[in-house]
């Protein structure tokens, strides 16, 4: 019978049932092959709800270095009973499927096209242990140590793996090593030759760091000094705040006095939240809140707000599957038009859109810069994917000699000597930012009134049309200068003769790269371009007129994407196809080759051949 | 509304310890209805900040939308001022308090504003105990869209138009006292005397402040069958006592009857003196206050005056253990733990 056989390259796929300590294992298996020095990818498909219901984890494991998901599981670590029928079905065929056999698996299990590897789980338990709940949390171990000689994951690195995440809890090392070894001696007794996926240490992952992007946008934070958040929990987004005041209790404490230099409040809802942000930016502190969708729906009126009375705020979206409360768990990239216009009149606001946790560590300090300089909100799209799952990316980096750019802000000193009227909203230097003052900074100068109703030059309420259209135009001016300021795109060109791009941005963009490659190998040129920004930057348009087709690739059913490149830059609907994925699961290179093959074959556009290439 | 202020004053006008004069405390020109209750409350906070000497850059201005919440431009030009959106004036000042805990916060609020559709923020920045002053200009109806009823206004009562309020009224000092408010009043805008000293002490208390002023509406709301006409509240009135705010400096001389005479030193060491009417009111006991208020309703009548004093509830930033320095202050410093700190972590992911 035919064998799925590689070396460092296949998904393994966990079903387990929520809330029975399978996550903590099943991310020591990650680990383990991360620090095996071997790229990978593990994902967490969970359900909305803390106890009984099914939930999965998926590795991949990608020699080459491709970090989005695959799609296919070779090897189905079956724990689940709800769902052990479709779990069955979904092995590739040679793959391998693991199972407790303390029980024998019913006939209806019947497929003659891949090898089952029993591991009496529970009867190892019960003669092990006679707690219950160790009973239930070892089984996890247990199926980890079989996977550590099925899969030929070096022992020690789990031992290790043990030792840290145990770090002050010494008791629990020598059982969950001893369980570790239960499963190892288990497998390699009864299935020596079985496996033919395995794992070679490699050295790829050299200044490589696996975390979640929510750690990276809160450490972020941390390090753009933002003192104040406001926030309301949902999912996906709540971890950034909970990494945040995680990482203050440990770095921002005053070690002189015990007391906190940050403020930290749960709100009452996420428009609270976002009042709370604009307070106290306002107020000249850096200040952020973390949400999702259903946040940003509510936060609309305070974004309005603050584009038209100028007030910086960092907004987190860890985007998830919508609409409404859509299904809380899955992914999605479907806030772009949200948090782009969101709130009633003109608006439209800045959005970064991160694709790795380093980016959101970058993007957050960034969105703090921005946010104060523009002194307009800043949107930073994340998602559940990019948010939730440990990511592999390039370690975090602080340079030491950057100082805050705090933006246009008088001090004491300038307003005392202020040669001319000072008026907030004058635009002194053309950029279409004036200078603001922080309450409290001088006994008589400076004082305005903010003020979300039309406002001239000095910030004196005006009925004025004319000195309403002036504000409104300096407000498009200062977009302007957003776009010179924003980051530019990562352009990626396979071939300059090629008239055809991809266009993709945030967690779209490891599957993109993936899929250029793949279809380079069929001698298919298409160039790609990784948005960061909206505003969009002259790059991209650029890019756009360079060729014929352009891919927008994104998540979500309405290429919200394509539709505000098609109104911003005022491109011909025609000239972007969408390739959308928008089930809530993570895209896959495979399916982004597919639809655009599919369009290229259809609309028989030739695209370059590579024949004459290198 | 609309005249030109004198830019003259009288030469000898009375200065504070800052040697600020009122002017100093004066704001642009109000474009309310001639009348307008909100006017007075204005004047008074107005007074207030002026003869506590204190620093006019040093206060913030909240508000929210309505006819009330225009108010903050009309007094106090030399603060800053931040006129949010509808009913969300609790949250842009729990924020604007969290940056710089050093700066006085006034907010001032309708009863639309708060009781409708800033109730829930209303009822949560009481439960943070934010260190404000939380005034509402509560008139029953929503003046700004002409006279619909608010759900402040007492059921029975009718506006302008004439049709009696059915629904329940929401009692805003009930509601904070139950909330844990610290410090609870209430007054009517026609009351200067009862008003200065309670916005006096307010200022001074630490923590959440609440003084609902009943404010008429001469426009929509002043008819016979209002319960928060001019006429209507002056004779239905009924105050708790006479009340004092002695400043810290100073020296308590007068020597009152015990048992009718109470004084609540405040956080700041400044203190209330309050001269009873009644002997049954506790100030210091939520029960008490609702008791009273209850009692008074039932007679018809509006009690107003102190109505709670707790001034040793902890306020939000000792709830949260924040630092004394404003965080708006903190430097990069202070802040940013700098590359070695992300070295350590980095390796913690891996």
């Amino acid at each position: 019978m035919h064998k799925i056989a590689a070396v460092n390259d296949f998904v393994i796929k966990f079903a387990n049932i929520n809330g029975t300590g399978s996550a903590s294992a099943n991310n020591m298996f990650a680990k383990s092959i991360f620090r095996s020095g071997v790229p990978v990818t593990p994902k967490n498909i969970f359900p909305s709800n803390i106890q009984g219901l099914p939930t999965w984890y998926e590795v991949r494991v990608s020699e080459k270095g491709y970090l989005g998901r695959r799609g296919g599981v070779d090897f189905m670590v079956a724990t689940n009973g709800q769902t052990m029928m479709q779990d069955f079905q979904e092995v590739l065929p040679g793959g391998y499927f693991l199972y407790d056999n303390s029980k024998p698996l019913a006939p209806k299990y019947k497929r003659d096209d891949i090898h089952l590897i029993g591991i009496p789980l529970t009867d190892i338990c019960i003669q092990e242990y006679t707690d219950p709940r160790q009973r239930q949390l070892f089984k996890n171990i247990i199926y980890v140590g079989a996977l550590s000689y099925l899969l030929n994951i070096e022992f020690e690195v789990f031992a290790e793996l043990v030792q840290d995440q145990f770090k002050g809890k010494e008791k629990l090392i020598t059982p969950n090593i001893h369980a570790l070894e239960l499963g190892y001696r288990y497998a390699k007794e009864y299935y020596a030759e079985t496996c033919q996926l395995k794992i070679e240490r490699r050295d790829l992952n050299q200044g490589k760091i696996l975390v979640d992007g929510n750690t990276g946008t809160a450490l972020g934070a941390i390090y753009a000094g933002a003192t104040v958040a406001g926030w309301y929990p949902i999912t996906p987004s709540t971890s950034v705040v909970d990494a945040f005041e995680k990482y203050c209790k440990r770095l921002r404490v005053d070690p002189a006095n015990g007391m906190n230099n940050f403020a930290i409040v749960q709100a009452e809802d996420e428009l609270a939240a976002m009042g709370m942000v604009l307070g106290a930016s306002w107020n000249g502190a850096r200040a952020f809140t973390a949400t999702s969708g259903p946040g940003v729906s509510l936060m609309a009126e305070f974004l309005g707000l603050a584009y038209f009375a100028e007030i910086p705020g960092v907004l987190v979206d860890v985007q998830r599957t919508g609409p409404s409360t859509g299904m809380p768990t899955r992914t999605q990239q479907s806030d772009i038009m949200a948090a782009a216009y969101a709130s009633h009149g003109d608006t439209k606001h800045v959005c970064l859109y991160p694709a790795n946790p380093k980016e959101c560590f970058d993007m957050s300090f960034n969105a703090f810069e921005l946010t104060e300089y523009l002194q307009t909100p800043v949107i930073i799209l994340s998602d559940l994917d990019l948010g939730m799952n440990d990511n592999m990316c390039d370690a975090f980096e602080w340079n030491d000699e950057i100082d805050y750019n705090r933006g246009k802000v008088l001090s004491t000193d300038e307003l005392e000597n202020l040669k001319e009227r000072w008026g907030r909203y004058l635009d002194v230097d053309g950029e279409g930012i004036g200078y603001r003052t922080i309450p409290g900074t001088h006994p008589t100068k400076g004082s305005y009134f903010t003020r979300g109703s039309s406002h001239d030059e000095y910030a004196a309420y005006t009925e004025s049309s004319e000195a309403y259209v002036r504000s409104m135009q300096r407000l498009e001016k200062k977009w302007d200068t957003a776009k010179t300021l924003v980051p530019k795109p990562n352009i990626r060109i396979e071939n300059k003769q090629s008239k055809v791009g991809a266009i993709f941005f945030g967690t779209s963009t490891d599957a993109a790269h993936e899929a250029i490659d793949l279809m380079q190998q069929q001698n298919v040129s298409v160039n790609g371009l990784q948005i960061k920004a909206f505003p969009f930057t002259a790059e991209v348009e650029a890019f756009i007129a360079q060729h014929d087709t352009i891919f927008v690739i994104e998540q979500n059913r309405d290429g919200q994407m394509k539709t505000l490149l098609v109104n911003e830059l005022q491109l011909d609907p025609a000239r972007l196809t969408s390739v959308l994925n928008y089930d809530g699961m993570p895209i896959t290179a495979t399916y982004i080759v597919e639809q655009i093959e599919a369009t290229i074959n259809q609309n028989k556009v030739t695209p370059l051949q590579q024949a004459d290439r290198g | 509304m609309s005249f030109i202020r004198p830019n003259i004053r009288h030469p000898q006008l009375a200065v504070n310890d800052l040697g600020y004069t009122r002017a100093n405390y004066e704001g642009a020109l109000s474009t309310l209805c001639a009348g307008c209750g909100h006017d007075s409350i204005s004047a008074a906070i107005l007074q207030s900040c002026f003869e506590l000497s204190i620093e006019p850059h040093k206060v913030a201005k909240m508000s929210g939308i309505g006819c009330s919440s225009k108010t903050p431009a009309y007094f106090l030009g030399n603060s800053h001022g931040f006129n949010s959106v509808h009913g969300r004036m609790p949250s842009v000042a729990t924020g604007a308090n969290l940056a710089n805990r050093d700066l006085v916060y006034i907010g001032v609020s309708g009863d639309g504003d708060t009781a409708s559709i800033g109730m829930g923020q209303f009822a949560h920045v009481v439960r943070r105990n934010l260190n404000m002053v939380y005034i509402v200009m509560n008139n029953g109806c929503y003046g700004l869209t002409k006279g619909q009823d608010s759900a402040t206004a007492d059921r029975g009562s009718a506006s302008k138009k004439g049709i009696p309020n059915p629904y329940s009224s929401i009692d805003l000092c009930e509601t904070a006292i139950q909330l844990g408010a610290g410090f609870v009043a209430r007054s009517f805008s026609g009351d200067k005397e009862q008003l200065i000293p309670l916005i006096k002490a307010a200022v001074s208390h630490r923590g959440f402040a609440l003084i609902d002023v009943v404010s008429p509406c001469v426009t929509f709301n002043n008819t016979a069958n209002s319960t928060k006409s001019y006429d209507h509240v002056r004779e239905h009135m009924n105050a708790t006592g006479t009340f004092d705010f002695v400043p810290l400096k100073e020296e308590i001389t007068t020597e009152y009857e015990p048992g009718q005479t109470e004084e609540i030193t405040l956080h700041d060491g400044s203190a209330v003196r309050l001269h009873k009417a009644t002997e049954s009111l506790d100030f210091s006991s939520r029960r008490s206050a609702m008791n009273e208020i209850e009692k008074h309703k039932e007679k018809g009548e509006v009690l107003t005056g102190l109505l709670y004093l707790n001034p040793q509830t902890p306020d939000t930033h000792e709830l949260l253990g924040t630092t004394t320095t404003p965080l708006n202050q903190l430097d990069k410093d202070k802040l940013c733990p700098g590359s070695k700190t992300l070295d350590a972590i980095n390796d913690s992911f891996r």
